[in-house]
């Protein structure tokens, strides 16, 4: 561990550019996967376990089309297109019926929902390991000490355009302003003739094509499997507790934070704690909280 | 007709119970067959190298009964596999087991697929007194129980990666300055092949410069990569299941890593060559078994001899998976053990088993007092520029450092 922090910061500081940056590209689609857990759980007050899984679902079919000869732009569309329907079926089917209920039927719910995309994606591609390669160029700089590929600057610009769009859209549409509403207050919002079904529903399906835009990045800039959905669904929620619900600066900054953290961890505990140190990160957060929060309970009489 | 069915059902009770009778008698040796049995995996997680077992088992048979079969005492036999399908899981194949040699009657017994579903099996074939002679187990930790009965003719699985070590050092004018990177994942298998590693490390008291550990769910190795490049050591080896592999690859291709000798385990598997044929130029794979390989028996012929008749046999295959060899090779060392002990007591055979000595198309087979085989080493393997995996026997034919272009 000394030796890695002595190969940081003095033999060869030069690596902290290539960590910061994966630590970018990482947190970019880290903070996609994870406003949308934010929103789900902001407006529905759902706590989607299965969103790790509709990242690796958008994988897949990112797979496919690949497979088709798709371009990717392209398949950018058609996923989260396919994942938005997909997410709209399964609030009907779904969703719709735990929403009034409390916490741990939303949890069990999906819970089953991800059990069941894990095994089907399972069934269809079979346990191997898969990756898209878009066989893009790679830039080096540094003496190659740094490399660059062009797979993960392109997956930061989809990020970006996603994100910008879904700001613009909650802010400025009517649609995203009756989204804001809801979750402000549900009641007052119907008894304004917002049809809230609908609005859950949208919120729901946008939730599911933001996982499978950051399924499309996750599968060009690294590997799937059927399993890995999980430490996607961990890293969503540590974002989300850290930054808050419904705050998409808060969960941009959240998740290129947990990222370098992830990457730091790494080199310096090593890689085997990566996955760790988000969960660290919720630990930490819960317990300040709980601190601050003690502090301004007061007991009413 | 009410009398009627009674009478059927009364018949058919007789019958079945007279077949169940006549069952029990289906005993090691049946007439003039001798009955071997197996739990073997043909479905769940295990079922497609399940399959490549069974079918080099069944080749084996099939070439055995074909050329004269098992003469014991002056008297041919044939041979016969009673299988059961343990659906991947420890506890039934134990119960299987456990139902061939107390129902079924078997007292030779052919090993199951992996080392997990051989742990699960080997003590209940140890408790009966039953020798087992498996093909598919390779954990270092199934020859440190004391089992009496088990024999496998693989090599174990701290020996995979340690040729490569091997190599390295014969590479080097002084091994003691060969400065290694190790990557390797936490599970039982990994952690066998990296102890096989440090052993070597340690004998030529070379450096160990990065020893990370991989997570389970492994898709992103990026900061160990960093590492590799900052400390550019000589040796760079991984071992993580084919999901390792496939990651590796990716990310060395990705980072444009440059190490002198990259050796991984599972590149077949995660087909590497196939997925980034740049990057997998130069790595050092290991295998249980090659079709090239220079070894001969009476029975099979060469390497390349078996290779073809069991293609021949199962047209499905385009290049024959080292599974299926091994299993041809333990049905041989059975038939090689009963015409030795010229007997049919199972310790007059174990004690037989325990005494083999023999080359086969698979390679030599000799087991230590644990019962691993001794005689035959790993082989390894390199991808060069066209994807084709060459076969290094000696460090002469390595090519060190390996020469890639990003």
């Amino acid at each position: 561990m000394l030796s890695n922090l002595e190969l940081l910061f003095y033999w060869a500081p030069i690596i902290n550019v290539q960590i910061i940056l994966e630590g970018i590209f990482v947190g970019a689609v880290f903070a996609l996967s994870a406003y949308g857990l934010a929103l789900v759980w902001g407006v529905m007050n759902i706590k989607n376990l299965a969103q790790g899984d509709f990242v690796i679902m958008g994988g897949y079919m990112a797979f496919s089309l690949h497979a088709m000869h798709v371009p990717l732009p392209l398949i950018m569309i058609a996923v989260m297109v396919g994942m938005f329907m997909f997410g709209w079926v399964i609030y009907i089917i779904m969703i719709r019926r735990i929403i009034d209920q409390d916490m741990f039927v939303s949890l069990l719910a999906t819970f089953g929902l991800s059990l069941l995309v894990q095994q089907v994606m399972n069934i269809i591609y079979g346990p191997e390991v898969q990756t898209v390669d878009m066989e893009l160029p790679i830039y080096d700089a540094f003496d190659n000490m740094v490399t660059i590929p062009s797979s993960k600057i392109l997956s930061l610009f989809f990020a970006a355009v996603i994100a910008a769009g879904v700001i613009i859209f909650m802010k400025k549409s009517r649609l995203g302003q009756a989204i804001r509403a809801t979750s402000q207050d549900p009641r007052a919002a119907r008894v304004l003739g917002i049809n809230t079904d609908r609005v859950y529903a949208f919120t729901f399906a946008i939730n599911a094509a933001l996982c499978g835009a950051a399924g499309v990045l996750v599968s060009i800039i690294w590997v799937i499997q059927p399993f890995y959905g999980i430490t996607y669904s961990v890293r969503s929620f540590a974002i989300v507790t850290a930054a808050g619900l419904g705050n998409l600066p808060g969960v941009i900054t959240a998740g290129f934070g947990i990222g370098l953290f992830e990457k730091y961890v790494g080199v310096i505990v090593g890689t085997a704690y990566e996955v760790a140190a988000p969960v660290s990160i919720l630990l930490i957060v819960l317990i300040i909280r709980q601190i601050s929060m003690k502090r301004n309970r007061q007991v009413v009489k | 007709m009410k009398q009627f069915s009674m009478k059927a059902i009364t018949a058919v009770a007789a019958v079945s119970t007279t077949l169940a009778l006549g069952g029990n008698a289906l005993a090691k040796v049946e007439g003039d067959t001798i009955i071997l049995g197996s739990s073997i995996s043909l479905t769940g997680k295990y079922a497609t190298n399940g399959l490549h077992t069974q079918r080099g088992y069944d080749y084996a048979v099939k070439m055995i009964n074909d050329n004269g079969g098992v003469t014991v005492d002056g008297k041919s036999y044939q041979l016969a596999v009673k299988y059961y399908d343990d659906e991947s899981t420890p506890a039934r194949g134990a119960q299987l087991a456990e139902r061939l040699i107390q129902q079924d009657g078997v007292e030779y017994m052919l090993g199951p697929y992996s080392s997990g579903m051989t742990k699960a099996i080997a003590p209940v074939s140890e408790k009966f007194g039953v020798p087992m002679v498996e093909a598919e187990g390779a954990s270092r930790s199934l020859f440190t129980q004391g089992y009496k009965y088990l024999f496998a003719v693989l090599s174990t699985s701290e020996q995979y990666l340690a040729t490569a070590i091997d190599m390295a050092a014969a590479k080097s004018d002084d091994p003691s300055k060969v400065r290694v990177a190790m990557a390797f994942e936490g599970d039982p298998f990994s952690m066998d092949v990296r102890a096989g590693v440090v052993d070597k490390i340690e004998q030529y008291g070379m450096q160990v410069v990065i020893d990370d550990q991989l997570p389970a769910d492994l898709s992103d190795m990026s900061t160990t990569l960093t590492k590799v490049k900052a400390l550019r050591p000589d040796i760079l080896v991984i071992s993580g299941h084919s999901k390792g592999a496939a990651t590796a690859a990716r990310q060395i291709d990705e980072m444009k890593v440059n190490v002198n000798m990259i050796a991984m385990t599972h590149c077949e598997a995660a087909k590497v060559q196939e997925k980034f044929p740049k990057a997998s130029d130069g790595f050092l794979c290991p295998t249980q078994w090659v079709e090239s390989l220079s070894k001969s028996d009476p029975m099979f012929g060469s390497a390349s001899e078996w290779n073809t008749g069991f293609k021949a046999a199962y047209p499905s295959y385009t290049s024959v998976p080292y599974q299926s060899a091994q299993a041809s090779a333990a049905v041989y060392v059975w038939k090689e053990a009963f015409e030795a002990a010229n007997s049919f007591d199972k310790d007059a055979v174990r004690d037989a088993i325990a005494a083999t000595e023999m080359e086969t198309f698979y390679g030599d087979i000799k087991f230590s007092e644990n019962g691993n085989n001794i005689a035959k080493p790993m082989f390894m393997r390199q991808i060069d520029a066209s994807g084709t995996y060459n076969l290094v026997e000696t460090a002469d034919q390595l090519t060190y450092p390996r020469n890639v272009k990003y």
